[in-house]
């Protein structure tokens, strides 16, 4: 079994294997990435940073790619804001 | 936020096949060799987490580039041209401001995306894309996924995720059996590695390959839970955790545009040496043509040889990627769009996903330009990198000229110090 | 084969071209709109859009106030993609010298019935916190707002329609002038009037008028609601804006009801092309940051640029042009096409009509032209 770390979606405490994707914590969370503009929630579409589908709030920061970006230690991901 | 210089007097972008077997060959002269890609790893799509197995093609290519010294700049993002010769990229601590003799573009595919009824629910993705994301943590064991749309990615993605415990239900492909078998036949006379990689992989035998068969609807409850399929003329829905649909690939050539490189049917033209329109720039792999990994290979190799001087060298190549480049028209011809896909999408299906654009909205109007003005179909962040191929194959658009950026950036990126000259002069 | 006949034919599916072709349309003439593009790619595509009162002079300021009346009194009728909204404008001061500006804009926007309100460097502060500590304070224009012009024009465009206009998009014309219209093709089209609205481009129709190009550059953001609440000017904009011969940024920010930022301003005379000028972006996006130090993280998805048609006054150009009798310019509305595009469609209407008009015309005549000549060379 691979080395887990913990992570927080929202505010709740997700482990994931090292290495993972910030989208991917999002999705075992059960979370959508984000609410589109007509107030549908997406998912990712491409996993290789070009559909922005995934963006969401890292660390403070918004419209992060969360395919692009890995997981870290305490990471604070929003998808609600 | 820092702002580094940086010179070579050979630049790749993209850290795929093309780039890499680009950097080892340009490697060997001596000369400074940098390769920038926008993913944490070298690699690529297709290779996207083997380069770290032993035993594979990828880890093998990337050991010859560790032999030499090429310096790589991974998670960085060229967003810009501000000068000729300079380029800009973003990565996540700031930017660099990157001067280059020669610039190799390998800047790779996207799969194309067309839209259906249902396609913006979750779980609905890429096929590339569900590979991806399994690839960077996503577990998939015992989860059902159906794989639809076109193109040999579908079969890769399938035996993937199969070996990743995924039960896959079924591969949807739109063309049909005959031409599927025609071109198997192509492969396995021509290409006896890319058959056993595909058709011969024990993982998809039991994985019924349904063809003539493609998605209409995708149906679920903010995530998806089954999809309508289209079959021999009748409908038939099967439930699924995961849809994984892609319509083969198309080149990613917005850097090149920016550059002002010609483009022809869509793809970057080159002549024999891998050079573009534009002098001291080339261009090697998928934006030159869809044509898989062998093929990126050799004109990664080509083009690194080529921008170091050897012409000779690169022309014992040729023969090689002429066999390689009637593989890729082979595939442009079999995985070609059937016209049914172009009524999938309904009035009210969202096609520019970043702005929330229905179909029947951008219908009322002529052009891509016309549309995006008054629907604001393209004016998201993806930049129309999504609606834009989904159109130009639904309504024959052509899409508007590429602007900086070509990704969004942190606003402080585009404030540029390249009004200086250039210091540095190029031997080449 | 016959020409086509019209009353009165438009070059320009601009802003300004549709509010003429409406207002002409209304006083019950045939119309005929020409572009060689879409509706509203031009200037009306590339500019903020924002419906703003301006004190440069006080035609100007008859000119905007007018034409902001027309827009409020539209607004119940515009469609949703229009994106009126009435946010206000804030001249942000930056230092006491500045205030005083504020204080006498004040009193000139009060003297003449505008609502106003002066801010002090708390309400700034609290109105605006994204805004760099230490302002000095503000001025308020509460009746200005911003709209998506493209869709602003093709709204006035389809009203048009409706009464009986006719509308020819992506169809190039090689020449006006004695009551003709000859397109690219050859064809041609009949007119007792041709006005040409065709913005920066006007003078290629019609030589020698007094306009020129003058570039601007404009960058959005994705969308960060709430970011700003109005849109936001400094007052040094004054200064830099006031100059007819050097190359110019300002800090100019507006909210859009998509909750994007949409970051100017940048003016060049002389540039002719529409790449992007990377030094002139950069001095601008500069400028913004030092009014806006959070601007400088947030993701800028798309960079710009068009071309105002820029007048040596200042002032746009509406109606007859002396040398051609069939001939009306509606042209020259440098930065404020958007807001003055209704009232340009009103007066020069009422030229064509006789009919009285509700603010002096004078000012706008192109015969001033002839004394008006452009500082640069």
């Amino acid at each position: 079994m691979s080395e887990q770390i913990a992570v927080s979606v929202n505010g709740t405490r997700v482990t994931v294997a090292a290495g993972s994707s910030v989208a991917v914590a999002m999705m075992i969370a059960g979370a959508s990435c984000r609410t589109s503009v007509s107030g549908e929630p997406r998912g990712p579409l491409c996993g290789i940073g070009i559909c922005y589908e995934c963006r969401a709030e890292v660390d403070g920061v918004a419209h992060r790619r969360s395919c692009q970006v890995a997981c870290t230690t305490g990471m604070d991901i929003r998808t609600d804001g | 936020m820092v702002s580094a210089r940086k010179q070579f007097d050979v630049l790749i972008v993209g850290g795929g096949p093309a780039g890499i077997a680009a950097a080892v060959s340009a490697a060997q002269s001596g000369k400074r060799v940098g390769i920038v890609d926008d993913n944490p790893a070298l690699g690529g799509q297709i290779w996207r987490g083997e380069t770290a197995q032993s035993n594979s093609e990828a880890a093998a290519w990337l050991a010859k580039l560790h032999a030499w010294d090429v310096e790589v700049c991974a998670g960085t993002r060229v967003f810009d041209q501000p000068v000729s010769g300079v380029l800009r990229a973003e990565s996540g601590d700031g930017t660099y401001q990157i001067e280059y003799g020669k610039l190799i573009l390998a800047t790779g595919a996207r799969e194309r995306f067309l839209p259906f009824p249902g396609w913006t629910l979750q779980n609905v993705m890429g096929a590339g894309a569900l590979q991806a994301l399994v690839k960077s943590g996503l577990p998939v064991s015992g989860k059902r996924v159906a794989i639809a749309g076109t193109g040999p990615l579908l079969l890769a993605v399938a035996a993937y995720l199969k070996n990743d415990g995924a039960k896959v239900v079924a591969i949807y492909e739109q063309v049909s059996r005959t031409a599927l078998a025609k071109f198997a036949l192509k492969v396995a006379a021509q290409r006896g590695k890319l058959a056993q990689a595909l058709w011969l992989r024990k993982e998809l035998r039991d994985i019924p390959l349904i063809t003539n068969a493609w998605p209409v609807a995708a149906r679920g409850n903010g995530v998806v839970e089954s999809v309508v399929l289209c079959r021999g003329g009748k409908h038939e829905e099967i439930a699924c955790d995961y849809l994984a649909c892609g319509f083969h690939l198309v080149p990613n050539t917005e850097l090149a545009v920016l550059l002002g490189c010609r483009l022809q049917n869509g793809y970057v033209q080159v002549d024999d040496f891998q050079q573009t329109s534009q002098p001291n720039v080339f261009c090697a792999g998928e934006p030159t043509g869809i044509g898989g990994v062998e093929l990126s290979l050799i004109e990664g190799q080509i083009a690194g040889l080529v921008a170091i001087g050897k012409e000779g060298e690169a022309q014992s190549l040729f023969s090689a990627r002429r066999k390689m480049r009637s593989f890729a028209e082979a595939l442009d011809r079999t995985f070609a769009l059937r016209p049914e896909l172009k009524s999938l999408a309904s009035t009210g299906t969202i096609v520019c996903r970043c702005e929330d654009v229905k179909y029947g909205q951008m219908t009322q109007h002529r052009s891509w330009r016309a549309a995006k003005l008054h629907t604001r179909c393209g004016m998201g962040p993806c930049q129309g990198r999504v609606c834009g191929p989904a159109t130009q194959f639904l309504l024959g658009w052509t899409p508007e000229s590429v602007r900086p950026p070509i990704f969004p950036v942190a606003l402080e990126n585009l404030i540029s110090e390249t009004h200086e000259e250039k210091e540095h002069t190029f031997v080449m | 084969m016959s020409a086509e006949k019209y009353d009165v034919v438009i070059m320009g599916a601009g802003i300004v071209g549709a509010a003429c072709a409406l207002e002409c349309a209304r006083q019950k003439m045939r119309v005929a709109v020409v572009d060689h593009d879409v509706i509203g790619g031009g200037a009306t595509a590339a500019g903020m859009g924002h419906i703003v009162v301006m004190d440069d002079s006080e035609a100007q300021f008859a000119l905007t106030r007018y034409s902001q009346q027309l827009w409020q009194q539209l607004r119940p009728e515009l469609p949703d993609d229009v994106e009126y909204t009435q946010c206000g404008t804030i001249w942000v001061a930056a230092d006491d010298e500045e205030m005083a500006e504020v204080h006498r804009k004040a009193s000139y926007y009060q003297r003449r019935g505008v609502p106003v309100q002066i801010l002090s460097a708390e309400d700034l502060a609290r109105l605006e916190p994204n805004l760099r500590k230490g302002m000095a304070g503000g001025l308020l224009v509460t009746e200005d707002g911003v709209l998506y012009p493209p869709c602003a024009a093709r709204f006035l465009i389809e009203q048009a329609q409706a009464l009986g206009a006719t509308v020819q998009v992506g169809a190039p014309v090689a020449e006006i002038g004695n009551g003709r219209v000859r397109r690219a093709d050859g064809s041609e089209l009949s007119a007792g009037v041709i006005v040409n609205a065709a913005g920066a481009w006007a003078p290629e129709l019609t030589r020698g008028i007094s306009v020129k190009k003058r570039k601007g550059h404009l960058v959005i953001t994705d969308r960060y609601p709430g970011f700003i609440q109005h849109q936001l000017v400094e007052l040094g904009y004054l200064k830099s804006a006031h100059s007819v011969s050097s190359d110019s940024v300002a800090f100019n920010v507006q909210p859009r009801r998509t909750g994007q930022v949409l970051i100017g301003s940048s003016r060049q005379y002389g540039a002719e092309h529409k790449e992007v000028d990377h030094e002139i972006l950069g001095r601008m996006l500069q400028r913004a940051q030092e009014y806006m130090p959070r601007l400088s993280q947030t993701s800028a998805i798309r960079v710009w640029t068009g071309f105002r048609a820029a007048t040596p006054d200042k002032l746009p150009l509406i109606g007859p042009w002396g040398e051609d009798s069939t001939v009306f310019l509606a042209t020259g509305h440098e930065g404020l096409g958007i807001t003055t595009s209704l009232a340009t469609g009103r007066l020069l209407a009422d030229q064509l009509s006789g009919r009285a008009s509700q603010i002096a015309r004078e000012p706008y005549l192109p015969s001033r032209a002839t004394t008006m000549e452009h500082a640069h060379v």
